[in-house]
């Protein structure tokens, strides 16, 4: 009844291959970014914006990155948090190398750095799968973070280790540091996720998608059927690379505004991981909701205590929230082991049918 | 099944609902000063945080309880848990900073490196006692950073001083091997340059032994490097769950303890204790009373911990980590009374609060005026000067509890103000356009 197709008529191939060919798809997305475009930021005050509408976007951007790989492609990987510290030290050096150049710009280059690396430490997946390559790209993890610490140069022979955001503007509003305003910096992460999460959308339902999702499913099969493992799998590599990159040096530049080597740890390969599998993996949508649930739910979660009345110290909630948090993370994944992207799914096909179930 | 479903739908429109309401509430009374505590009970840097948290808390609450307040204006504060995380800090930073928030104080350096450039922006604020970035101490670059009394360079130049003046001289250092295990972070780094210029000047030679931050409860093999390397010292900056670990390491290698000796965070009564027998005999460096034996101590005992409003036992207080966290809630105190005499309000601003701080005058009557003589060595912050370089005496674990061990040693300001001024240089040069200093000197 509200999610019915009856009447949608495809009349060519073209519309019966749209991105959304479903109506009330494009108008739910529609109303989606018109809130995150107009009304969040029309509505909502500096900790919602800075604490977690920009991480969520961010995690959510990475989440995409790991699920191209894992989800669509099948390589597991745990080095994300490292290609993650990549783009953001890529970008920290292009701008302090280019401090005049738009940082908009220096982060998404950054990308490509990591693409780079990321496409090296995938070589190894034309031999190995599964937990073997989750070791290869942990050796990744641990490669690459010793780096960070060990190699000044890359954070500028800072004293502290850390590397520092500077000043920058871009026409005009300044971006990063200290001194943008939430606003603009929500906006520049909107910006960047919206654009990316569509084009990437796109790339995954045609000839490049497919032969990732060919792999996944049977590499062999794909093989003889004229796809190339090694290009197929090191293009899976560096897009998703490229991603994380991107948000690594989005969480740097426009969220934290430093950080230290341990910012990029294993820790945060783990929560990327989490996202996806939690989300649902091979969606885009998914990585979306993970990324909701993992980062922005523990956040709510503390002021809940407070708000009906019970005043409980700062580190029994922290317990508490940590305690919730992880059951109802065992609960989803036993409810629906594939995910929210999957309980979505199920919610559509019933409201499709309703009220009619079969 | 569909049981569940219900009840996870019911819980995700219950959340819905408190987040709204979350964004309207928590408007501070009008009539207050408000003190954001970031602290951290929970997490690897815990066992050494706990102390810490509880003695900020229960020095303000003994206020509000004995004198109601400063000035006659309550405090409020507020806990607010980061578990050391740099990210969570930030978060907590955000929430609270709305509220009114006079000062930050993140009590890691991580944290405190993200709020710097904040602060100037917000108006806010960060007191960073005895750690954070040493060049912050240069109050011309940083108007609204403290790190009063000490930075890590002043630390690191006692304990070459004072390593000099037991072997009879600093010309004697020439030929001897002084190790060095850090944490391997910001905070264990930084010491390292005016170590390696220390080296070069008196000779000796510096090892270091970088234990990450992740390894830090399995430390054998730095451990094996120091037996293998033999220095005649090992100096210690280390935190939270290193600390025990690395004495009781040394312990095991039999490495000789009274040659052992810590910056003064890996000074606490655990850290020490964890080497049981053995550990006699490790030195620290300080900077805030040893014992309990202080008339605002016993307040805090009477008016907080027996009226049941502390987290902590009555046996804790006095350790060296708790005997800290008070100091470092003395500063903030009185940062709010002098900047009240200074404005003439009573319920001031973040703007105020840097003035108060920078026109900070700790002296000896005014401690004995709080009940804490000889608790710390009196104190002076100036417009030029936000660490203030202050004495620092090395204390020694007897057993039991700690002694302090020697007088109040000075740092060698000489060396390390050139190389304070250096590094802020650096860092408004690297994060520029850095902000010049607009605000006036409150003296």
């Amino acid at each position: 009844m509200f999610y019915r197709e009856a009447g949608q008529f495809k009349t060519s191939y073209k519309a019966d291959q749209a991105l959304m060919p479903i109506l009330q798809d494009r108008v739910g997305l529609a109303v989606i970014l018109i809130i995150a475009f107009a009304v969040i930021p029309a509505l909502a005050n500096d900790f919602f914006l800075t604490s977690i509408m920009i991480p969520f976007l961010v995690f959510a951007l990475a989440a995409i990155g790991l699920n191209i790989l894992t989800g669509y492609c099948g390589q597991l990987s745990l080095g994300t948090g490292a290609f993650m510290g990549v783009g953001a030290y890529a970008a920290y050096k292009l701008t302090s190398i280019f401090p005049e150049a738009n940082v908009i710009v220096m982060v998404l280059i950054s990308g490509v750095f990591s693409a780079a690396i990321g496409a090296v430490f995938g070589l190894p997946s034309l031999r190995i799968k599964g937990l073997y390559l989750a070791v290869t790209t942990l050796a990744a993890q641990f490669f690459l973070e010793w780096c960070f610490i060990r190699i000044p140069w890359l954070y500028n022979y800072n004293a502290s280790g850390a590397i520092e955001v500077p000043h920058r503007e871009v026409f005009g509003i300044v971006a990063s540091g200290a001194e943008a305003t939430p606003l603009a910096r929500y906006f520049i992460v909107l910006g960047i996720t919206t654009v990316i999460a569509l084009l990437i959308a796109n790339v995954l339902r045609g000839r490049i998608g497919r032969s990732w999702m060919m792999i996944r499913d049977m590499d062999i099969a794909a093989e003889l059927m004229g796809i190339r493992p090694l290009r197929t799998k090191l293009m899976a590599f560096a897009v998703s690379s490229y991603i994380c990159g991107v948000a690594g040096a989005m969480m740097v530049f426009f969220w934290l505004n430093a950080a230290e080597p341990s910012s990029y740890s294993i820790r945060l390969s783990f929560q990327i991981l989490f996202m996806v599998i939690l989300g649902g993996l091979g969606s885009l949508s998914g990585a979306f909701m993970g990324a909701a649930f993992i980062w922005i739910l523990p956040v709510i979660l503390k002021f809940v205590p407070g708000l009906i009345g019970i005043d409980l110290a700062a580190e029994t909630i922290e317990h508490a929230t940590f305690m919730i948090v992880g059951a109802l993370i065992i609960f989803f994944l036993i409810v629906e082991p594939h995910g929210f992207a999957r309980l979505w799914q199920i919610a559509k096909q019933k409201l499709r049918v309703w009220p009619f179930p079969y | 099944m569909r049981n569940f479903k219900q009840l996870a739908l019911g819980t995700a429109v219950a959340l819905g609902v408190g987040l709204t309401g979350a964004m309207t509430t928590a408007v501070q009374a009008q009539d207050a000063n408000y003190v954001p505590l970031l602290t951290y009970r929970t997490g690897p840097y815990a066992g050494s945080g706990i102390h810490i948290a509880n003695g900020m808390h229960d020095y303000l609450k003994m206020l509000n309880e004995r004198d109601g307040g400063i000035g006659g204006v309550k405090l409020v504060t507020e806990e607010c848990e980061t578990g050391y995380n740099a990210q969570k800090g930030v978060e907590c930073y955000e929430a609270t900073k709305g509220k009114g928030a006079l000062v930050y104080n993140p009590y890691s350096t991580g944290i405190t490196l993200q709020l710097i450039p904040k602060a100037s922006v917000d108006k806010i604020p960060v007191l960073s006692m005895g750690y954070g970035l040493s060049a912050a101490a240069d109050g011309q670059t940083f108007p609204w950073i403290f790190n009063v009394p000490d930075t890590y360079w002043d630390g690191a130049s006692v304990v070459i001083k004072y390593i000099g003046e037991q072997e009879g001289g600093l010309e004697n250092l020439k030929g001897k091997k002084i190790g060095y295990i850090f944490l391997d972070a910001g905070y264990g780094r930084e010491p390292i340059p005016l170590l390696e210029q220390l080296a070069e000047k008196y000779g000796f030679e510096l090892l270091q032994y970088p234990v990450p931050g992740a390894e830090m409860q399995n430390q054998s093999s730095q451990w094996l490097n120091v037996r293998r390397d033999r220095p005649d010292y090992m100096v210690m900056w280390g935190w939270g769950a290193m600390n025990p670990t690395a004495i009781k390491e040394a312990v095991k290698i039999r490495f000789p303890m009274d040659k052992f000796i810590g910056v003064w965070w890996s000074a606490g009564d655990d850290d020490a204790a964890a080497g049981g027998e053995g550990a006699k005999g490790y030195k620290a460096m300080n900077f805030s009373g040893v014992g309990s034996d202080f008339p605002a101590l016993d307040d805090i005992k009477k008016h907080v911990v027996d009226a049941g409003l502390s987290s902590t036992d009555a046996e804790t207080i006095g350790g060296t980590l708790y005997n800290r966290g008070v100091l470092n809630s003395v500063i903030i105190a009185e940062g709010i009374r002098t900047a009240q005499e200074l404005t003439g309000k009573k319920v001031i601003t973040g703007e105020d609060m840097r003035m108060g701080l920078e026109a900070l005058n700790l002296d000896e009557a005014r401690l004995e005026e709080l009940g804490l003589k000889g608790f710390a060595h009196p104190m002076k912050v100036t417009c030029e000067d936000h660490a203030g370089s202050h004495p620092v005496f090395i204390q020694e674990w007897d057993g039991k509890q700690w002694q302090q061990a020697s007088g109040w040693i000075e740092p060698m300001t000489d060396l390390v103000r050139p190389l304070l001024e250096k590094a802020a240089a650096e860092y408004a040069e690297k994060n520029a356009p850095w902000p010049a200093r607009t605000e006036p000197c409150p003296n």
